[in-house]
């Protein structure tokens, strides 16, 4: 049972974000494996653990100064990585070079974060699998694995979605897949001596483009109302704000 | 040529984002000069078809296949983007949501076609087809040019007023087939909180936080909702600590929600929690620190504690609504 993790290098969630000459203005910028794909990855882990899954896999597309990264991945447990040497244009893009390693190294299954935090496109997973013409479920947040069968609890609007489905597959994770895994010292040094194979990418047309950037529109100050007449809020609610 | 809409339903029901997905595909097909033509599955009372053509949809395709009854992405998939061969579409509009991204993401790879989720706005179509959507959960925007000649694209809530002057729609029945490979994965239950507004869809939702000490206190939460006709959410750390379940957090990691008017109490502000509500029209923060970082994040304030504040208000709400 072979599971390929993809991962993204994105943005610290706390992050202030600005642009630059109409680019994203990195300076200060903490990078971090994108939160969904962290818990992605500790499934991973976990399952590998338990006996249930034979390998892990890391995947980036990025250019080298994802490494660091990529490293972290590796120090949460997973055994080897593939970054594709490549700035990340767009889902279609992403999807496509996923695709065309899966294809040569058949995982049985592929798992990422429901969405990346920067772009929120939430695309990746199901172009992936369409690429590979296999079943696709996101957002999970449970996923068992018993043999090649695999039970998973989809989130739906107010609920869970239960489903059964036989690998191989894909899945968009989300917490609570899994605990969070801090990776140990152990961990923090063999990630340094473990693979990490760099490829180049492969052709891709362009189906979208980010033409440009902008931050939304500064709010306005804040209107205290005092504590002992909630009822004046309502009041503004009502006729000023006119959202009641 | 077509603007083709998907509608979502649950249990039949259409639900409110669709209706707004159809009014923003009217007012597309309307820019582009072609037809604009809703597809509905398990969509079966004839009075909710017709609600279609109000919102501006000139043909309805129903489809009424048992097998499709319950929302699946794969042969859901493969019925849309026979609909859209069919009609001829230049764009398909799905309302957003976690289902339709997913199913976005598999209708761009069988139709060649660019995609674009969480749109805010109708696209420019002035020079080429420019879509605006919010990135990095909410604190920017970025204008994204569609170059392929089939466009996808999910629609985020009040991107456009909902239309109701449309008129009556040609409805017809679209029977797919659907290849049997789409049917591996089986959904064995669902769990679903009956009754309760989804959060997503409110006009109006009421959220607390730590604030409230515990999940024996959130009848104050739940009461103000039910004055307001409100959907619930919580923080973070309460659907960490268990006091609410996952499906109620609002935030980066979580649900993202844009209502007309949010309600935080006790919730002091993360920069994580205001990536999920920063695109709520009113923001309303009741917290006893007068320094919690929310404030600066939202319209109106009360500096009070939740415990006597909350119930006043839902005093004043019951006699002011």
């Amino acid at each position: 049972m072979k599971i390929l993790v993809c991962i993204t290098h994105v943005p610290d969630t706390t992050s202030k974000i600005s642009f630059t000459d109409n680019k994203f203005n990195s300076s200060g910028i903490q990078y971090i494996i994108g939160p969904y794909d962290e818990y992605a990855l500790a499934r991973a882990v976990e399952l590998k653990e338990a006996g249930k899954a034979s390998s892990v896999t890391v995947l980036n597309v990025g250019e080298a100064d994802t490494e660091p990264t990529i490293r972290k991945a590796l120090a949460i447990g997973a055994d080897d990585a593939i970054r594709v040497n490549a700035n990340p244009r767009d889902a279609w893009y992403v999807a496509s070079q996923i695709a065309a390693i899966a294809t040569a190294e058949k995982y049985d299954i592929i798992l990422m974060g429901r969405e990346s935090i920067d772009f929120n496109g939430g695309l990746v997973h199901g172009m992936v699998a369409e690429l590979l013409g296999l079943p696709s479920v996101s957002p999970i947040m449970k996923l068992e694995l018993d043999g090649t069968k695999a039970s998973v609890a989809r989130e739906i609007e107010g609920g869970k979605e239960y489903l059964e489905l036989e690998t191989p597959f894909v899945a968009g994770c989300q917490e609570p897949i899994a605990e969070w895994k801090i990776p140990n010292m152990r961990g923090i040094m063999s990630a340094r001596t473990k693979p990490l194979k760099v490829v180049e990418p492969v052709n891709v047309e362009e189906g979208i483009s980010f033409v440009s950037f902008e931050l939304p529109p500064a709010k306005g100050a804040c209107k205290m109302v005092d504590a002992t007449t909630p009822e004046k809020l309502l009041e503004l609610l009502k006729n000023e704000a006119k959202v009641l | 040529m077509s603007v083709l809409i998907v509608v979502e339903s649950v249990d039949g029901e259409i639900k409110k984002s669709s209706i707004e997905a159809v009014s923003y595909g009217a007012l597309l097909a309307a820019k582009l000069q072609v037809t604009p033509v809703a597809i509905a599955i398990g969509v079966q009372d004839q009075a909710a078809l017709q609600a279609l053509g109000k919102a501006g949809a000139s043909k309805v395709l129903a489809v009424a296949s048992e097998l499709l009854k319950q929302p699946q992405v794969l042969p859901y998939a493969s019925a849309i983007a026979l609909a859209a061969t069919q009609e001829k579409a230049s764009v398909v509009v799905l309302p957003k949501s976690t289902f339709s991204d997913t199913l976005a993401s598999r209708l761009a790879s069988k139709l060649k076609a660019g995609a674009v989720t969480g749109v805010t706005e109708l696209p420019d179509t002035s020079a080429g087809f420019k879509v605006k959507k919010s990135i990095y959960t909410g604190k920017a925007f970025t204008h994204v040019e569609v170059k392929s000649a089939i466009k996808i694209l999910t629609v985020a809530k009040n991107a456009v007023q909902p239309k109701e002057d449309g008129g009556a729609p040609a409805i017809e029945a679209f029977n797919p087939s659907i290849p049997e490979s789409d049917f591996k994965t089986k959904i064995t239950k669902t769990e679903k909180a009956s009754g309760d507004l989804l959060l997503t869809e409110a006009d109006i939702v009421v959220s607390g936080g730590r604030g409230l000490k515990g999940p024996e206190h959130w009848g104050i939460v739940l009461d103000l909702a039910k004055e307001l006709g409100a959907a619930t959410g919580c923080s973070k750390p309460v659907s960490d600590m268990d006091w609410r379940p996952h499906h109620e957090h609002v935030g980066q990691t979580g649900v993202k929600v844009s209502p007309n008017l949010y309600i935080a109490i006790g919730i002091s502000g993360a920069i994580q929690h205001l990536a999920g509500v920063n695109s709520s029209k009113c923001i309303v923060v009741i917290n006893k620190d007068p320094e919690a970082p929310f404030f600066k994040a939202a319209d109106y304030g009360i500096v009070g504690d939740a415990f006597e504040v909350v119930p006043k208000l839902i005093a004043a709400a019951k006699n002011y609504m």
